[in-house]
């Protein structure tokens, strides 16, 4: 048996492409999902109500201590007990989207930090209602600069999704797993998955390092 | 109550947890500071080996470097038991982050202490280890607590390839018994209980390495 096999590689690779395509729906409803929730976490983190904030905190840091894949048994497993039935990748998709929600959730709480003082007072002398103020002056401000770090943790995320072949999803990681079960040839499969997941990284990379270059440029350019 | 019926495997599964997270970070720390100094190293060939072990092990998932390990060695006559492929896995992934934060922290010391080792006529590794790391470890400890932790919950995924750790015993003992809710809202805080227990020793470790450089209030 040879070490590897191109033209197995290549019969394997329509397999393989057709559950890439659940990979990036996973991700993208995932981050979607982490995206506008870890927003949402942390205005709550600073609400004045404590009733409101130490949950939220107590939240996040329960989530980040904890491994992504018991959560998403948690959900998988758990809350059909209490009648709520979801397919497999729905539970994943959410899992992986409240995971990252609360790394968001911190991400966001540094861009909210950066806004500077001064704005708030602004607000606070033209009268602006506190939820006016967030929406209209202290969130356009706080976002941009954190685009980039949103987007290490997209990269995050994509390398998380193959946790959801622990719940039968068939992406790509699983796929591998089948093919190789099937076949009795692994090496093609898990390396090209690997291989995917690096080009995808790498690219994702250069895109970020791009848009923190043009985000630089974009507020040097504004002053 | 049977939560305490579950309770002996579930601390089996957890002590498998400690053992891994331990050897992994171990491995880490190594493949951490070795990647990191050949990236600051003067010679290409170095730099390039280490550039490419970091890039390679952030940019796969760590799940798929844990199957590649598990299912593709033994392609090549490589049988290594599951258990220590479990904790090289893992040590080698968060190795390569590490890798990036030791680099970090070493660039972070001030340029001035590198001129000093040049002026007193110390060797690069006199002052790599006399003057440069003993600086720049108390900066890369917070770093390095926050790794620990991705560690240990990385963990979790070795209950893939058969380790019986705490995930494992979960799902073990819920197909057994069913008692659901009551098992993973335990086993998630016992992660919760480790991961805190990690977070104090790294303030106890970030106190002690920091003692006489100066840094700080009183």
């Amino acid at each position: 048996m040879n070490i590897w096999d191109w033209e197995f590689a290549w019969r394997i690779m329509p397999l393989l492409l057709d559950a890439v395509v659940i990979t990036v729906y996973a991700t993208v409803l995932g981050f979607a999902f982490a995206a506008v929730f870890g927003l949402v976490l942390a205005l709550m983190r600073r609400s004045h109500r404590p009733w409101i904030s130490l949950p939220t905190v107590a939240f996040v840091e329960f989530v980040r201590s904890t491994p992504l894949l018991v959560q998403i048994y948690f959900l998988y497993f758990v809350l059909p007990e209490f009648g709520v039935l979801m397919p497999a990748i729905v539970a994943g998709i959410l899992g992986l989207g409240l995971h990252f929600s609360t790394y968001c959730s911190e991400v966001y709480r540094a861009g909210l930090d950066g806004v500077p003082r001064g704005q708030w007072e602004a607000a606070v002398s033209l009268n602006m209602s506190r939820y006016r103020t967030y929406r209209d002056i202290v969130i356009p401000q706080a976002i941009p600069p954190v685009v980039p770090a949103l987007g290490n943790y997209l990269v995050g995320m994509i390398k998380e999704t193959p946790l959801l072949s622990s719940i039968a999803v068939v992406e790509v990681m699983q796929q591998a797993k089948i093919i190789g079960s099937e076949t009795f040839r692994y090496i093609e499969p898990i390396t090209l998955v690997g291989a995917f997941f690096l080009v995808v990284s790498l690219v994702a990379m250069m895109g970020i390092r791009r848009t923190e270059a043009w985000l630089r440029q974009k507020v040097l350019g504004s002053h | 109550m049977d939560l305490l019926r579950f309770l002996p495997l579930m601390l089996e599964g957890a002590w498998v947890t400690a053992q891994i997270t331990a050897l992994a970070l171990l491995l880490a720390l190594v493949m951490g500071f070795t990647a990191a100094l050949m990236r600051l190293s003067r010679y290409r060939l170095l730099r390039g080996v280490a550039t490419v072990y970091v890039e390679v092990f952030r940019g796969t998932s760590a799940l798929v470097q844990l199957f590649w390990m598990f299912y593709v060695l033994p392609h090549f006559g490589v049988n290594i038991d599951p258990f220590m492929v479990g904790w090289v896995a893992l040590g080698l992934n968060i190795g390569a982050y590490g890798a990036e934060v030791i680099r970090g922290a070493i660039q972070a010391v001030p340029k001035g202490q590198y001129e000093a080792t040049i002026a007193v006529n110390m060797t690069r590794w006199q002052a790599m280890y006399r003057v440069i790391i003993p600086q720049a470890i108390p900066n890369m400890i917070p770093p390095w607590g926050n790794l620990s932790i991705e560690l240990l919950k990385a963990t979790s995924l070795v209950s893939l390839i058969t380790i019986a750790d705490l995930t494992f015993r979960a799902r073990q003992l819920n197909d057994r018994t069913f008692e659901t809710v009551e098992i993973f809202t335990l086993v998630l805080l016992m992660y919760l209980a480790m991961a805190l227990v990690i977070t104090a020793g790294m303030r106890l470790l970030e106190h002690y390495t920091s003692r006489g450089l100066g840094r700080g209030g009183i």
